[in-house]
This record gives C-alpha cells, sequence and structure tokens, in this order.
C-alpha cells in the first residue's frame, strides 16, 4: 500500500478543531458560538473550554490529530499567547494551524499573522467566513 | 515532521514506542475506514489482547466523562497506563459534533493518559466498525485500562459497550423507579452499576431499586450465564465531582476481571466480541453488494414494482440462488 494512500483530502475529510481559550480568560460565550457554527458546517469539534495551556492543547491536538486549532481571546493577551502557542506548536513539529477569534485591535492583526497565526477573526464575523477561513488556513497546510 | 505522510507500518511502529501522535493519527486513519483501516486492523491484530476493555454507559448528563477523568487518575496512580474512547453523536443535520468530553476531564486527568474523542458519523455500520479497530491500536499501544464510554441510547452503542470484558453502566438519582429500571435493556447488561451523584436526594432510593432489579434476576436465573457462571454486579455510590467512590468503582472493576479469568468467561467473551465484529465488517460487504444490486436493479424501473417478490429477486442475484 503506498504511503499517499494515508494523507488526508480537506475536500472529503471531516476535519476536527481544538477550541480553546488559553490562561485566565473567562468569557467563553463566543467560542461556544464557534463551536456551534463549525459543527453546522459540518467539522467536528473537540472542545476543551476554558483555562488551557499551550501543553494541555498541543495534547490535546496530538491525541485527537487535529486539523486546526481555534484560540478565544478577550483579555489583550493575543500579542502574548497568540505567538507563543505558535512557537510551541513549531518546537514539537507539529504543522497545524492557528486562528485567533475575539477582541483584536486591528493595529494587532498584522502583527499576529505574522507571527504565524493563519487567520484573526472578530466579532460579528460571518459563520460563513468563519467555517471558510478554518477551511482555507488547512488548506493552505496540505 | 508531517505525520500525514508517514506509512502505516511506521506509525503502528511508532505506536508501540509510545509516541502519542502516531496513536492519534492511526485512530483517524481507523475512523476513515477502507484499505487502510483494513491493512492497520491487520498489522495491530496479533499485538492486541493485554488491555482490559471497560465499557461505560448511562444516560446522558449522568456524569459519565467526570467519573471516567477520575477512573483515569486513580488508574494511573495505581501504575496503570490507561486510554479512554469519548463517543460522542455527530449532528444528524450537518454531519459535524462538538465532542465536550474532555473538557470533563480536564481538571483530573494527569499525564500518561491518552483520551480521543470520537463522534459517531452516523453511516451505517460505521462506529460498529471503527471502535474496535480503535480499542485494537490502542491496546497494540499498550495501553490497558482501555474505556469505551458511550451515551447508553441506540442499539449500536449499547452493542458497543455490552462487548468489552466489563460493562460498567452509570445510573443517577432521579431516573425513574424499580419498573424504569427492569424496563430499561441497559440495565442487563451491566457488570459494575456505579450510582453517580450520591450526594443527591434519591442516591439511596436508586441504589434500592437497582438491587430490587438484581434480586429478580437473581429468581429468574438471570445471573447465571449458559455455562453456570454466577455473577450479581456490585453497586457503587460514587460522586464523581469530588473523586468519592472512585478507587471504589475501580476495585468492583478489576473484581470483575478477575471474575472473568476465574472461570474462563475471558475468552468467551473475546470470542464474542470477535464475532460481533465479524459479522460487522461482513454486513457491510453484504451493504455494498446490496446498494449496487439494488441502484443496477432493472425490476425498480416497472411501474408499480411488487415489494416482496422484488426484494427477493435482489437478494436471490446477490447470493446466486437466482
Amino acid at each position: 500500500m503506498s504511503e499517499t494512500t494515508t494523507t488526508d483530502d480537506a475536500e472529503t475529510d471531516r476535519l476536527r478543531i481544538v477550541l480553546a481559550k488559553l490562561g485566565l480568560d473567562g468569557h467563553d460565550r463566543g467560542l461556544k458560538v464557534v463551536a456551534r457554527i463549525l459543527r453546522d458546517a459540518g467539522m467536528e469539534v473537540i472542545y476543551l473550554g476554558l483555562r488551557q495551556t499551550t501543553s494541555s492543547i498541543i495534547t490535546a491536538v496530538e491525541q485527537e490529530d487535529a486539523d486546526a486549532i481555534g484560540l478565544s481571546m478577550h483579555n489583550a493577551g493575543h500579542l502574548t499567547l497568540g505567538p507563543k502557542m505558535v512557537k510551541a506548536l513549531e518546537a514539537d513539529g507539529i504543522d497545524v494551524p492557528v486562528i485567533i477569534g475575539g477582541i483584536i485591535p486591528p493595529d494587532d492583526e498584522q502583527v499576529l499573522l505574522d507571527s504565524g497565526i493563519a487567520a484573526v477573526l472578530g466579532p460579528g464575523a460571518p459563520a460563513e467566513e468563519v467555517a471558510r477561513a478554518v477551511r482555507e488556513a488547512v488548506a493552505q497546510r496540505r | 515532521m508531517s505525520y500525514r505522510n508517514l506509512a502505516v507500518t511506521e506509525l503502528v511502529e511508532r505506536a508501540r514506542t509510545g509516541d502519542n501522535r502516531a496513536v492519534g493519527r492511526l485512530l483517524t486513519l481507523v475512523e476513515r475506514g477502507g484499505p487502510v483501516a483494513d491493512q492497520i486492523a491487520e498489522l495491530t491484530h496479533p499485538l492486541r489482547g493485554n488491555a482490559h476493555v471497560v465499557g461505560v454507559t448511562g444516560s446522558p448528563g449522568a456524569g459519565k466523562s467526570t467519573l471516567v477523568g477520575r477512573l483515569l487518575a486513580e488508574w494511573v496512580a495505581q501504575g496503570f497506563r490507561p486510554a479512554v474512547l469519548a463517543i460522542d453523536p455527530s449532528s444528524p443535520l450537518s454531519g459535524g459534533a462538538i465532542l465536550g468530553d474532555r473538557i470533563r476531564m480536564d481538571d483530573v486527568v494527569p499525564e500518561g493518559t491518552f483520551v480521543r474523542s470520537m463522534a459517531t458519523r452516523g453511516h451505517q455500520g460505521g462506529l460498529a466498525l471503527a471502535v474496535p479497530g480503535a480499542v485494537r491500536v490502542l491496546d497494540a499501544a499498550g495501553f490497558s485500562p482501555v474505556v469505551v464510554e458511550t451515551v447508553g441510547v441506540g442499539q449500536v452503542e449499547v452493542d458497543v459497550v455490552a462487548a468489552a470484558d466489563t460493562a460498567v453502566v452509570v445510573a443517577t438519582p432521579g431516573m425513574g423507579d424499580a419498573v424504569q429500571a427492569n424496563k430499561a435493556g441497559l440495565l442487563e447488561v451491566a457488570d459494575v452499576f456505579v450510582v453517580n451523584k450520591a450526594d443527591r436526594p434519591g442516591a439511596s432510593d436508586t441504589r434500592r431499586d437497582l438491587q430490587l432489579m438484581l434480586d429478580l434476576a437473581h429468581v429468574t436465573g438471570q445471573d447465571v450465564d449458559e455455562h453456570g457462571t454466577y455473577f450479581r454486579p456490585e453497586i457503587v455510590m460514587c460522586t464523581a465531582t469530588s473523586g468519592d467512590g472512585a478507587a471504589a468503582t475501580i476495585d468492583e472493576i478489576h473484581k470483575h476481571m478477575a471474575h472473568l479469568k476465574a472461570s474462563d468467561g475471558l475468552s468467551r467473551r473475546r470470542a464474542l466480541r470477535v464475532r460481533a465484529e465479524v459479522r460487522s465488517r461482513a454486513e457491510r460487504i453484504l451493504m455494498d453488494h446490496l446498494d449496487r444490486a439494488i441502484s443496477e436493479s432493472d425490476l425498480l424501473t416497472d411501474a408499480d414494482p411488487n415489494p416482496v417478490s422484488t426484494a427477493e429477486s435482489i437478494v436471490s442475484r446477490i447470493t446466486g440462488n437466482d
């Protein structure tokens, strides 16, 4: 059996997305809405919820073989925690896109994208845009 | 390095040496089914057999995941290397799913455990094939016990738990009286009962109802299997949120395993499990033939086909008894 048969096809595969909030950030309503949006878009959401660490997220991504990570940020920690997550993944050799949603000032968006975050979604992003951002981020890594 | 490009043989080799990413990848491929999943089954089949497979079921909200999280922590403290397959339903509309079992285990699950969320994915017979395959991967990777956690609704879910070495049924106060306890088919598959939320009012009533049901099973001889082996499930009172009763639950699970080994029941249960998987696989093959025969059939182009004779004709074509 050839090796190529084990690779994924973003079109036919059911995407698995880990959703979490990093550190002390107690506002999880947005994350729950995103979970529902992605489920309704046909994806499988592994919902980790509040108070996660970069290492607890990496453990989940490994065990769940996730295709992408969605982080919700409402505590102004995104410039610290976003790049930290990307670096932690790189250090472990895990090539999975990180998408950040929440309250991100416009000026910070490009900083996050430059640091390796795959996409940034603000409040009020329509459901189709959220699902599309995830699909595109996954497709780009494959 | 991407695990997505690794050959199956390489993934299995890595999984055996404690590489959890390889285990995670194998489980994805098993879930997807098809020839790659079959190859994984071939490779892991000779490596299995050391895991104590524990099924955990109960109504939604009974506290299964919270309990399983506590059991994992206790097993790790006792020197075991446990893994969990946590099954949640897929949305019948979108096919997507929110897999929320991990969040319940998060606070207590220590390093060295393996937790995998699995969606039911709706397609016919999918779960019945994916679960045995996934359990075999975890078994081959050296995990034991391997817990299969699922909501106790639907025949496939009940079958999955009934096919475990030890089946744990989680009940809660307020689930109904003894009549309810008797008519729910779930209770008949239990090897260990856990009354969770034992700190809530009515917990002792639930315990009494279960006891009554077990007494009745004794009167009618249901607690003796066809080989004459007697086993009465214990009832453990538990408060999963605090961890009270987790150690006692594990004691009962281990006692049941000791009973299986002493009574030759283990080999019999595992033979039944193999039989069930063979049946599921055969069913899948037959279904493919059937679907093809129906889509190719000229019998259905009639304006008013007779359902009885048409079905018989189609099956005859598959079985070659035309």
